[in-house]
């Protein structure tokens, strides 16, 4: 018998379990039901069941392709069915086809890439709402910090203290968006006053 | 037809769209009766997700009927009512014919490391989302199913994903019978995760995480052992005491990328996107287990690197096992439970949002006000 006062951790064995496994089983219902791992739907990991996906095709049909699709170049090809939704367009488009056409998934440039484009994509949108409307505000769903009780929800969390840097993160670009707008705009009326 | 569209970071809102098209003879367009907000939405929706582009629909956990068949489905009709795991699949690649339908390689082109995902950027795909009053899917003969007659629309749903999500976390785990298994994040993918680590013979089941309602539910739900992190200097170290200093045999991530509990960590990945994503859950897992322990990783991490404590990995001789969840392969067995009641979904669900209020459910369900764990989206709600 070793001594209780030493952790499991320095000898044999473990300590003996805080409960049975008949007392889990009556007071956690279905404990032990998947105990078998035969009983475990993704054991073993690679199952070879191609009869049960329901698929009845070798290959799928080839979905029509309306206009270029970008790709990963690590693909050989375009795959057989894609989503449509928000096709490439503009300086976005640009920087994102550029991104797929020159770097695989393997190269970090391929992601900062990608997310470049999307703040090009996110600021252009933004810009364009201001013209056409409706505008884009710095962040939605506010309201719901007075109609769900924002301040009685943060009280006592550890993560409240994060929080206060949303504001920053969310408005810091629109503020310096404006400042840089305003600080442009009053050179060029003073250059083109001169 | 509504749809819920992403603007930019931070910002969503309803528009008009046009109701999709059958673009493959194998598409069937489905009308949504019941939508969820799933945690890893929060990613796309803080910019996280590369690729993400505006106008994109989110939603990929969602149920619906049957509205218009490709010519090629057999195995549907109009009028059925459909539950549509979150993986787009096509059932007859190298990965699919083997059970890994999370990672088809028929439907992305995109990317080859991620397979298909409604409403997940275009770096799964570039398709369209659930968080609509329509949506096209894909391979209509392979993921959708029929909704069980004795089967509430609300576990449906959840089996989409979060549910499915925390059951397959459990098995990746590997669980004997005994073991001691922590969950990092008490919200809808943890609290499966616990309730289906008993049903895995746990000896005794652990969940970590700081919102007091969501500890309360992983005590009355789950029937766990609960730890506020706020609560302790350092988690890992209590992790060890109560675990003999030997450390759990299993840990289960349930986070992922917008972890909290490391000033620096959270900042780094989550507000300036420096990193794929917070690591701070996986690096409790990694530390927290025992040597030669098993950590399995259901939260989800995007494509950019993340600073993870591989070296300590490495060196006290830990498996890692991951993998987006191939869902349908999940059902039959998750059925059973779910209609014997081992496992709950519904009850986790804390809020429902029509649709019109997307903007308002996105801000709640990431600010976690009102003690919400698990939002719903109905589309045809006033």
């Amino acid at each position: 018998m070793t001594d209780p006062d030493v952790p499991s951790a320095y000898v044999r064995d473990k300590r003996a379990p805080r409960e049975t496994p008949e007392q889990l089983r009556a007071r956690i219902p279905g404990w032990g039901a998947d105990l078998d791992p035969a009983d475990r739907p993704s054991h073993p990991k690679l199952r070879y069941a191609p009869e049960t996906t329901g698929a009845h095709w070798d290959f799928p049909e080839r979905q029509p392709e309306k206009e270029p699709r970008e790709r990963s170049i690590e693909h050989a090809f375009v795959t057989p069915v894609f989503g449509t939704a928000q096709p490439l367009r503009g300086l976005s488009g640009v920087v994102r086809r550029f991104a797929y056409r020159r770097f695989s998934e393997g190269r970090l440039a391929h992601w900062l890439l990608l997310i470049v484009g999307d703040r090009i994509d996110a600021w252009g949108s933004h810009l364009r709402s201001f013209a056409s409307g409706p505008p884009d505000v710095p962040a939605s769903g506010l309201r719901s910090e007075l109609t769900r009780g924002g301040l009685r929800s943060r009280r006592g969390r550890s993560d409240a203290r994060h929080h206060v840097l949303d504001p920053v993160v969310v408005a810091g670009p629109w503020v310096a968006g404006a400042a840089v707008t305003w600080t442009g705009a009053r050179r060029l009326v003073r250059a083109l006053r001169r | 037809m509504r749809a819920m569209v992403y603007r930019g970071p931070y910002k969503v809102r309803v528009e008009e769209k046009d109701v999709p098209a059958i673009e493959h003879p194998n598409d069937a367009i489905v009308r949504v009766t019941l939508a969820a907000i799933c945690g890893s939405d929060l990613h796309l929706y803080h910019g996280l997700m590369p690729d993400t582009r505006i106008g994109h629909t989110f939603g990929h956990e969602f149920i619906g009927v049957v509205e218009q068949v490709g010519s090629s489905v057999q195995n549907l009709q109009v009028g059925d009512r459909v539950m549509v795991p979150f993986n787009i699949f096509c059932g007859s690649c190298w990965f699919c014919a083997r059970g890994l339908y999370s990672n088809c390689h028929n439907v992305n082109p995109n990317a080859t490391a991620v397979g298909g995902i409604y409403g997940y950027s275009h770096t799964t795909g570039g398709y369209d989302g659930g968080q609509a009053q329509y949506v096209r899917v894909p391979f209509a003969d392979v993921g959708p199913v029929p909704i069980p007659d004795w089967m509430h629309d609300e576990d449906a749903v959840l089996l989409t994903d979060a549910a499915a999500t925390g059951y397959f976390g459990a098995q990746l785990g590997d669980i004997a019978e005994g073991d001691t298994v922590v969950v990092l994040g008490a919200g809808p993918v943890g609290l499966i995760a616990a309730q289906s680590s008993w049903l895995m013979g746990a000896g005794r089941v652990l969940v970590v995480d700081h919102l007091p309602e969501r500890l309360e539910k992983a005590r009355s739900m789950a029937h766990a052992e609960t730890l506020d992190y706020d609560e302790y200097d350092d988690i890992v170290v209590e992790l060890k005491k109560q675990t003999d200093f030997l450390g759990a045999d299993v840990v289960i991530d349930a986070v992922g990328a917008e972890a909290d509990g490391n000033l620096l960590q959270h900042v780094a990945g989550t507000k300036l996107k420096l990193q794929g994503g917070s690591p701070v859950a996986l690096n409790w897992a990694i530390d927290g287990v025992r040597k030669g322990g098993t950590v399995s990783v259901v939260g989800a991490y995007g494509p950019i690197p993340s600073a993870v404590k591989f070296g300590d990995a490495l060196n006290k001789g830990l498996t890692l096992r991951m993998n987006q969840t191939p869902v349908k392969r999940q059902w039959p067995r998750m059925f059973e439970h779910v209609r014997n009641g081992h496992l709950t979904p519904r009850a986790m669900v804390t809020h429902r949002f029509p649709l019109e209020h997307i903007a308002e459910a996105y801000h709640v369900f990431s600010a976690k006000l009102d003690g919400c764990i698990k939002p719903l989206v109905l589309p045809d709600a006033a």
